[in-house]
């Protein structure tokens, strides 16, 4: 497979350039690309109003900026593939099929939440047989994990001999961990339906990836798995669509694991409490006047689809009001009910008894006395 | 009996190792989601040949040798366990545990309670010293695993346990970690009971019955706590020995019921002392059965050292069957 451009070129108008994956997608299908990407966006927004309102109970992160590579990536998937996302991966999430109301429930811990009040933002996920479930797995904190995990999700698949990619979104900074290695090592290996995606937004926390790697360029680093790397502009969301199609027809055709590069730039920090004091002045601006995947793509609808104002006004109506419904509906549930903490560790016993000193009379945590009272004596001999 | 085993013809037994074989062979059979990766489990049957055939019977899908990446193996075993696959993962020593620390306690041993993630699988190996296997070919790192809800832990003593145990890990739904001692693998043998051989976790066996003082203890330690009660049976010190079999869940009620018996607890492990099973073993006693104590609860246990090579020094750092012998002189003495 050979490494596409950062910018493949447009193939309209000449017969010998090659032809992009998006050119299939409808204009339909295209403007739906825009409706992720903005939903994605004006959800965040409305989350950081509810963090303002203290109404979030953990932190609160971001994707400002890296829409286009998390939206256009995970619409090469089709429905009964899985997707396992990074924190920065709430478009392909919703994608996927994760709602709003679920990703608000969660952030405000709600106990009718996806996870029922124990995990955070949108760790939480849908996986099962294909059909029944919408193919995603959420994802745990230390990062680089998912990778193993999605070797093993994947490797289910050629066992059974069904037609189910899987895709899995790491930052830069996770490719330094040993559980990328040992999991992207492990699926080339197998051979497994696996996409990896690098998302190279510049930073993992305040470090910048040239802290993070001696190496040139991320997708250096398929060479080393054996496998094909590709690489694409992030923020350009049918460039992103293409490789992650061609990586997925790659692996859907029996061919094996692809590492896929998408440039791309964090612009708020690691979560809404950091300040990113470390990043160089000017930076965070130039990006989000330049470079915002969202403006570069109305410049695309309007120009090659002639999608008219009314149109993306009627788009943004949409987004806005389905936001409002969902606030509305998570803000009318309750928090969990402390009980429901000790529910579901094993399927095995069902669930932990409340500790002693959580029970209403003592009586109930500990067996019988010995009725003999103290003493080095057994009761059926003599007593002193 | 199946192929898997070589039978004494005189006897009928089998060996511990041989009786794990079995069982994975009969689960193999019997349930097509079951397979098994690790480091050369396949051609080379595994570092102690407790694989051997699998590869010829199940073919490469089924038995996969993997790269040296423990990370990986109990990662994807996770993946493939949430797909309703059931994995069984050896480590070629259980010392290596180590290195997918992360992977099981933070992603396994949280799936089922944080994302409702099914994880039936068993991550199995080699463990424990007595073999002059050195720092990283003898270790017990059990405790550690005891210490992270979401995970259950095997530890059998007997060739039967073990073969029954290790089917009833692989049906479990949660994670099992499965501890096989290397000491106990070609020592001990059994004659298989007949049928579908199954132990349910969680429950402990008495090993010995006796009235005096009860000794607590699993795995290797079972073996020398029966020699031990059978020389003080001579001094007329009569010792009940339990093997707990399962260390998580633990088998409250049947230890509960041995103390309240003899009103004596010695609780030996293999495993080193401070921060060990046996602290928890003695706390859980404490609370629950001060009463019927009539003897401060007593530990032999190893020495907090890394376990060395050399036969004395090993000798010199593992409970000893002597110790014992000792501790529970010490307990009936109240």
């Amino acid at each position: 497979m050979a490494r596409a451009g950062t910018t493949p070129a447009r193939s309209k108008g000449t017969s010998k350039a090659p032809v992009r994956p998006s050119d299939a997608l409808s204009r339909e299908q295209k403007i739906e690309l825009y409706y992720w990407m903005r939903l994605t966006r004006s959800l965040e927004e409305r989350l950081v109003n509810l963090y303002r309102q203290t109404k979030v109970v953990g932190g609160l992160f971001r994707s400002l900026g890296q829409e286009a590579d998390a939206v256009g990536s995970c619409f090469a998937l089709e429905q009964r593939d899985v997707m396992s996302p990074l924190i920065r991966n709430l478009g392909a999430m919703l994608v996927k099929g994760a709602t709003p109301v679920e990703v608000l429930k969660q952030y405000m811990a709600k106990g009718d939440s996806p996870t029922r009040g124990r995990e955070l933002n949108i760790h939480f996920g849908d996986i099962g047989p294909a059909g029944s479930t919408r193919g995603f797995l959420g994802q745990i904190s230390p990062l680089g994990d998912m990778v193993p995990v999605m070797t093993g999700v994947t490797l289910s698949f050629k066992m059974r001999g069904e037609d189910r990619v899987g895709l899995v979104y790491i930052g830069d900074g996770a490719t330094s961990t040993g559980a990328f290695h040992e999991g992207i090592n492990f699926a080339a290996v197998q051979k497994c339906p696996l996409v990896v995606i690098v998302e190279n937004n510049g930073y993992a926390y305040s470090t910048p990836t040239h802290k993070q790697t001696a190496a040139r360029q991320f997708v250096d680093k398929a060479i080393g798995y054996g496998i094909p790397g590709l690489q694409a502009d992030g923020n350009d969301v049918l460039a992103v669509y293409d490789v992650t199609k061609q990586a997925v027809d790659h692996a859907r055709a029996g061919h094996g694991v692809t590492l896929v590069e998408l440039i791309t730039y964090r612009r708020k920090g690691h979560a809404e409490h950091d300040n990113q004091s470390y990043v160089p002045p000017g930076e965070i601006e130039r990006w989000a006047a330049e470079n915002d995947p969202l403006d570069r793509y109305l410049v695309v609808l309007r120009e090659q689809l002639g999608v008219t104002d009314e149109e993306i006004s009627a788009l943004h109506d949409r987004v806005q009001r389905e936001i409002d419904d969902a606030t509305d509906e998570a803000e009318r549930s309750g928090p969990p009910v402390p009980l429901d903490a000790l529910v579901g560790v094993y399927a095995d016993p069902p669930a932990e008894q409340p500790l002693w000193f959580r029970r209403d009379a003592d009586a109930d945590a500990y067996g019988t006395e010995r009725p003999e009272g103290w003493g080095t004596w057994n009761a059926s001999e003599t007593k002193p | 009996m199946s192929a898997a085993s070589t039978v004494s013809a005189a006897t009928g037994e089998i060996t511990y190792l041989e009786a794990i074989r079995e069982a994975l062979f009969e689960e193999m059979a019997r349930d097509p989601n079951v397979f098994c990766l690790g480091e050369d489990i396949g051609a080379f049957g595994g570092a102690f040949k407790v694989t051997e055939g699998l590869l010829a019977r199940f073919g490469e899908q089924r038995v996969i040798d993997s790269p040296i990446s423990e990370i990986a193996l109990v990662g994807a075993a996770a993946g493939a366990a949430h797909m309703g696959m059931r994995p069984v993962v050896e480590m070629q020593f259980i010392d290596f545990l180590a290195n997918a620390y992360d992977m099981l306690t933070n992603y396994v041993a949280t799936a089922r309670y944080r994302a409702f993630l099914p994880c039936p699988m068993v991550v199995r190996g080699p463990s424990g010293g007595y073999v002059r296997g050195g720092p990283f070919h003898s270790q017990n790192p059990e405790a550690g695993f005891l210490h992270t809800p979401g995970l259950k832990i095997v530890y059998p003593a007997t060739a039967a346990d073990a073969k029954g145990l290790m089917k009833a890990a692989i049906r479990d739904d949660d994670c099992v970690l499965f501890f096989e001692h290397k000491y106990l693998y070609r020592r001990v043998k059994d004659v298989m009971p007949d049928g579908d051989h199954v132990v349910p976790l969680g429950k402990a066996r008495v090993a010995r019955e006796g009235s005096d003082v009860s000794i607590v203890t699993y795995a290797s330690t079972v073996w020398k706590s029966l020699e031990a009660a059978e020389q003080l049976a001579a001094e007329g010190i009569s010792v009940e020995v339990l093997d707990l079999r399962t260390l998580a869940p633990m088998d409250d009620e049947a230890i509960f019921r041995t103390v309240k018996k003899t009103n004596r607890l010695l609780v030996v492990h293999e495993d080193t002392r401070t921060g060990g099973i046996a602290g928890e073993i003695t706390a859980r006693v404490s609370e629950t059965c001060f009463e019927w104590l009539d003897a401060p609860v007593l530990r032999v246990t190893a020495a907090d050292i890394p376990l060395p090579y050399a036969p004395p020094l090993e000798d010199y750092v593992l409970p000893q069957t002597s110790d014992i012998v000792r501790a529970v002189r010490r307990l009936a003495a109240y």
